[in-house]
């Protein structure tokens, strides 16, 4: 009998198939099939109580009103060629995303002492799919965070570049850091497995992470050891492209291919981890 | 006599704990199948790995012919699960439960209206299709999440502690259901519990469990007649194959979980 210390993770025979392009492309189809019916159960939720979105959009419009107010008067932060509230727009839109997205970890434990996780992984649904779906399903939320940040920085006169092509890349933008936030916080949730664990952990990871970024002051003023950590940190990248397209105006300081490139890449790696360590919640 | 269900020397550890030690069994096809046994004798862990949810430590089990570590995929395609736990979603319509769970599990486009359907009407859900299941009683949340694991025929339906927190008429309509299964699907069940009359009036076969080994398995018939006295009752048997003691197994997260499931369904 073929011991198993510990528990190994299983093996799928399917994955040890020869390639077959039709198989193939019926396997991608109902991955991506599943994937979108995992996104549609948020979106669903959303219809039946939206009062989540509506209370969320608070925080971000403090930041712009008030944050974004008195700081813009100080004129103590640089912000290249921008008003201050027009740069800190997109660093206000990265970090009401982060907020989302990182809390998307105690759900994944709410779901677990109900059930719905052990339901999940016993159907014939691909983990990956399980941790993409529910990354997507954060990227929805971040688009209704998205579009109430735009109306107020619309109310307040910011210069917003209302292009089609901007657009798309600020949803996509908002979509990937999402999905990157809410599978670290998944994976964070996997590994904690308690409320109580996530929610300290949670705290001590995000103030750093937004407060370690280019969000509300630009990296070239932070000091040497946190421009460091800075270039280490994916949401500097979310914001900087976010700032070459939100505001007219705006500029990429790292080059908006290599922001793109670097929060694909990230994401990638973390959907890669958290399907691994998705199965561990309900161990 | 075809079994659907076999495992041999199924074992696994948590750390130094054994939980479930060497265990072989079968349950044949089309019987209910019951895993009696106290608090920490191992049940919910040889469902989570008969489920696929759990790697064993050493041993092997197949599920409907399929190996559960080599294909697990397979086996998550073969069979339905409805945990303790309350796992449909209360945020969602009754509806949207069913229509999730048949995405889920690939039933075809043009099927899944009727089959959805077809699920509210055999478990008399219709009227209530449309509403928020945080507003369904706890037996309707039970019936409801049992047409889910259902929906796609599976082979083998895993239920663990089915009626836990039911009321006595809920309780009865589930039974009635698990029982009818029988005429209507080529359909074997594997459940858990710790009501001595669900598995007197349910089950087909009983494996009583203690520490993690099979202390004994047969109908229920042969196991009152196996300890003697005429008149003997399935609590008898129990408590003569457990060891009759107050029980000192389980843990905070399982009796909190059943607790929480109670209050839920209550």
């Amino acid at each position: 009998m073929k011991s198993r210390k510990g528990g190994a993770p299983y093996a799928v025979s399917a994955e040890e198939e020869p390639f077959r392009p039709r198989a193939f492309r019926r396997k991608l189809t109902r991955f991506l099939s599943k994937t979108l019916a995992i996104v549609e159960v948020d979106i669903r939720k959303l219809r039946h109580d939206y009062m989540e979105v509506i209370t969320r959009a608070c925080q971000p419009a403090l930041w712009l009103l008030v944050f974004g107010g008195v700081f813009g008067r100080l004129r103590s932060i640089p912000s290249d060629d921008l008003s201050y509230r027009a740069f800190l727009a997109p660093g206000v839109l990265a970090q009401s995303v982060l907020f989302i997205a990182i809390f998307c970890g105690i759900s994944i434990i709410w779901e677990r002492d109900l059930g719905i996780v052990h339901k999940l992984l016993v159907s014939p649904t691909p983990r990956s799919a399980i941790v993409l779906g529910k990354g997507l399903a954060a990227g929805i939320r971040g688009l209704a965070q998205c579009f109430i940040i735009y109306l107020v920085a619309s109310f307040l006169q910011i210069p917003i570049n209302w292009s089609p092509f901007t657009l798309l890349g600020v949803v996509m933008l908002v979509v990937l850091g999402a999905v990157l936030f809410s599978t670290f916080s998944l994976g964070i949730a996997c590994i904690v497995k308690t409320r109580e664990r996530f929610m300290g952990i949670g705290q001590l990871l995000t103030m750093p992470v937004f407060l370690i970024s280019n969000a509300i002051y630009p990296i070239a003023v932070m000091p040497g050891w946190m421009r460091a950590l800075a270039r280490f940190n994916p949401l500097s990248y979310e914001v900087d492209a976010l700032r070459a397209l939100m505001p007219v105006g705006g500029t990429s300081h790292f080059g908006l291919g290599v922001d793109f490139a670097v929060l694909a890449a990230v994401t990638t790696l973390l959907v890669i981890a958290g399907s691994r360590l998705y199965p561990r919640v309900a161990m | 006599m075809e079994f659907v269900l076999e495992t041999e020397s199924l074992t696994r550890d948590f750390g130094s704990l054994r939980a479930v030690d060497h265990l072989t069994f079968a349950v044949r096809r089309k019987e209910i199948f019951g895993l009696l046994g106290p608090n920490g004798a191992g049940k919910t862990t040889i469902m989570k790995m008969l489920t696929t949810l759990l790697p064993p430590t050493a041993g092997t089990a197949s599920v409907a012919g399929l190996n559960i570590t080599r294909d697990a995929a397979g086996v998550r395609r073969a069979i339905g699960y409805v945990p303790q736990m309350v796992s449909a979603d209360g945020t969602l319509t009754g509806r949207e439960n069913l229509v999730l769970s048949a995405k889920l599990y690939d039933i075809p486009r043009g099927e899944r209206a009727g089959r959805v359907e077809a699920a509210l009407h055999t478990m008399g859900l219709v009227d209530a299709a449309d509403r928020l299941v945080r507003q369904y009683s706890g037996g309707m949340i039970r019936r409801l999440e049992i047409a889910q694991a259902m929906l796609h025929r599976p082979s083998v339906l895993f239920l663990d502690e089915p009626t836990v927190g039911l009321d006595p008429v809920a309780r009865r309509a589930v039974w009635e259901y698990l029982m009818s299964l029988k005429t209507r699907h080529p359909t074997t069940v594997v459940l858990t519990t710790h009501s001595m009359e669900e598995a007197d009036s349910l089950c087909d076969r009983l494996a009583i469990l203690s520490h993690g080994k099979m202390a004994a398995a047969g109908t229920p018939l042969e196991l009152k007649a196996s300890i003697g006295p005429e008149g003997a009752t399935l609590t008898d048997v129990f408590s003569h194959y457990t060891g009759g003691e107050l029980e000192t197994g389980g843990d905070f997260h399982e009796i909190s979980k059943r607790r929480r499931t109670i209050r839920r369904l209550g």
